[in-house]
């Protein structure tokens, strides 16, 4: 009772204290919450369009024609121009000198002779693509060009395979030729072909005109039906690959609330982590941790409050009681008003609270053990930062986005701080998304009471 | 006087790893008893405070006494710079359990002369005042014995002249004060005993007075000789 009593009265101190350096608790929460929007924007929103100078050299209204039928390269140029921002320009010089100017990133030249080459079959249609910028720049503009242009052939094919395919069917069932540029009267598909030569065998009278006339019959059956499947291996050809999308492990995240759940996460860790560590470390700067926790002469300080004014338990109780009210506080604010934007479900509101309390309490326990290594505010504030920030980015890499090896190491370092099982917890609490939350919070649970330990240990350096 | 020691050290030994900082260091304290603890740097005066005051332990020997609690005033002032004077002892006064605060914190506003600066955070106060703040906390519990450690280091002549004035007062009062210092003109001033300590070890328990003889060689008072010179020249002879 008297610890409970002595822990209220140093929470009341702190509060206090806090109270009166707005400086800080202004830095505290909007530095954590600037980096947490940014990094949830960063999240949610693909890159944008970068800016491309297109010189289109064609003669306007240029087709392509194939099988006597015309494809407008126009379409082809505005599937180019749907993925960029395009800057158009007359001459190739003046596209470069906007990519030299840093106006555009990179420029596309569409050469005059796109569309003969195009209606040829025989050879293809080259773009000239030039590049600035570094190499992030470079790769962007590179990989958006490049799909664009994957686009943009994909549309060009599926023009020749639907002209290829209407030839075929002109082949198997007959009709007028016209539609392909022939000038042809109507014209007999293969697939009537041999109704028609069944009815001549059975008028021709000699055996032997018969059985050549059979012989042409059986060819014009063979013809009708491989030149059938024909157009489905048209198909292929002109789309190989097709992606069905299959999600093997778990509930899918929408991007958006998964950006939420980042954010808010962050601010927890910052928010947390720096006010355990600065509180503890306060003690240590304000020379007070030897008067808290001294025992009775000779002593060398509590095992627990027996002669001392608080336990160190009792002290790594209340500091961490400090930070994780303040910070859930902080976190909870942040959801709730980040849910009037994007839809959340607050039907799982107790599960969201859970979530927060077990990663306050894991963050909370965190900062004291870095505050109890660090001699003073300043110190113990630049080393929880250097230890979160890198530490919750690496949480955040995908498998595959690296070597097997490194992930390997990224999840063993995940696995002992607490930033990536606080994520799966208040994702699964507010997306109900895998693992189940039961595990992250026993996670959480066993890393506050390891960091719990090493902050005991800690202070034992008074 | 009462001839119960009110706190007591019987072969105190505190070692660091392989290095052994205080050794085997004994001796009593009684009520009222105002006692200087002197030495050169290194001599762990501040180390044997800890120890008796209970933020470090003792490797060996122990610590005791009959007296009640133990007040401690570290070199440096521990409070809390962010809080006014009287935040502070009114939250010390809490945590030690002082059964009426507002009393307590208004008899030792007046004690150390800092009523007017009750509500001025600590940070804002001068060396010597924060001093005074630190005393203050250390006195809350109205303790059987204090031990000061440096007290007088940040303060200047005026603040000094105040603070040993107040101790005198504490110990007048029956309180036992154990104080180190490096100026060992105050010791011979204030002090009615006391502990030479050096690299650990005790080498002398007595007065002012002992201490003389022990350097003159005379069994009569050593009248003008200078004490400062005396514990130089005693340090050197001990180290021989």
């Amino acid at each position: 009772m008297t610890e409970i009593a002595r822990m209220r009265w140093l929470l009341h101190k702190d509060f206090l204290i806090l109270r009166r350096s707005r400086v800080l608790v202004a830095v505290l929460v909007v530095y954590p919450v600037a980096i947490a929007l940014l990094i949830g924007l960063a999240l949610s929103r693909s890159p944008g369009k970068p800016k491309v100078a297109i010189v289109n050299l064609a003669p306007p209204g240029a087709t392509v024609e194939l099988g006597g039928s015309k494809v407008e390269v126009g379409r082809y140029y505005s599937q180019l121009f749907s993925e960029v921002q395009p800057l158009k320009v007359k001459t190739r010089a003046e596209a470069i000198e906007k990519v030299r100017s840093g106006e555009a990133l990179a420029a596309v030249v569409i050469p005059a002779n796109i569309a003969a080459k195009l209606s040829s079959v025989l050879s293809q249609g080259q773009l000239e693509v030039i590049y600035n910028g570094d190499a992030l720049q470079q790769s962007l503009a590179q990989s958006k060009i490049q799909a664009a242009v994957a686009q943009a052939n994909l549309e060009i094919s599926l023009q020749i395979r639907k002209l290829a395919s209407r030839g075929i069917s002109l082949l198997l069932q007959g009709g007028d030729l016209s539609q392909l540029g022939i000038n042809q009267k109507r014209l007999l598909g293969l697939e009537q072909l041999p109704k028609v030569l069944s009815r001549v065998i059975a008028r021709v009278p000699t055996a032997r005109d018969k059985q050549e006339l059979q012989r042409i019959k059986e060819l014009a059956d063979f013809a009708a039906s491989n030149l059938n499947l024909s157009r489905n291996v048209l198909a292929t050809i002109g789309q190989p690959v097709q992606v069905r999308s299959v999600l093997v492990h778990g509930r899918r995240t929408p991007l958006d609330t998964f950006a939420v759940v980042v954010a808010v996460s962050i601010s927890l860790m910052f928010v947390c982590v720096l006010l355990a560590a600065g509180g503890i470390a306060l003690e240590r700067e304000d020379n007070t941790l030897p008067r808290l926790l001294r025992g009775p002469p000779g002593s060398g300080g509590s095992g627990g409050a027996g002669g001392s004014l608080i336990s160190r338990e009792g002290l790594v109780a209340e500091k961490l009681l400090l930070a994780g009210a303040c910070s859930l506080v902080l976190a909870f604010a942040m959801l709730a008003g980040i849910g009037a934007f994007v839809t959340l479900d607050w039907s799982r509101i107790g599960l969201w609270l859970l979530a927060l309390v077990a990663g306050a309490l894991a963050f909370g326990a965190l900062g004291v053990a870095i505050g109890a290594l660090a001699r003073e505010v300043r110190a113990a504030s630049l080393l929880a930062f250097l230890l979160s920030l890198p530490l919750a980015f690496l949480a955040l890499v995908p498998a595959g986005a690296v070597a097997p090896g490194v992930y390997d190491v990224i999840r063993a370092v995940s696995v002992v701080f607490p930033f990536k099982a606080a994520l799966q917890a208040l994702d699964a609490a507010v997306n109900g998304a895998e693992p189940a939350i039961a595990g992250s919070l026993a996670h959480l649970l066993a890393l506050t009471l390891l960091f719990g330990i090493l902050a005991r240990i800690g202070l034992r350096r008074t | 006087m009462s001839d119960a020691p009110i706190l007591s050290a019987s072969g105190v030994t505190k070692r660091f790893g392989a290095r052994v900082a205080l050794h085997e260091v004994s001796f009593e304290v009684r009520s009222g008893e105002l006692v200087a603890l002197i030495g050169p740097n290194g001599a762990c005066k501040t180390t044997l405070l800890s120890v008796l005051a209970g933020v470090q332990a003792a490797s060996a020997g122990s610590v005791g006494g009959q007296g009640g609690k133990v007040g401690w005033v570290p070199q440096q002032p521990a409070v809390y710079t962010k809080l006014t004077v009287a935040e502070n002892l009114a939250l010390w006064a809490h945590l030690e359990r002082v059964a009426d605060t507002q009393d307590t914190v208004r008899r030792m506003l007046e004690q150390t002369g800092l009523t007017k600066r009750a509500d001025e955070q600590v940070g804002r106060l001068s060396g010597g005042n924060r001093q005074r703040v630190n005393i203050a906390v250390g006195m809350l519990s109205r303790p059987a014995a204090l031990l000061l450690d440096e007290p007088s280091a940040a303060l200047d002549p005026i603040q000094r002249g105040r603070l040993w004035e107040f101790v005198r007062g504490l110990s007048a009062n029956g309180t036992s004060v154990v104080f180190s210092t490096h100026n060992v003109a105050e010791a011979e001033r204030y002090a009615g005993r006391v502990l030479v300590l050096d690299e650990g070890r005790l080498l002398l328990d007595g007065s002012p007075q002992t201490l003389l003889r022990e350097v003159t060689g005379r069994s009569e008072a050593a009248d003008g000789v200078d004490f400062e010179e005396a514990f130089v020249a005693f340090l050197r002879r001990s180290r021989v």
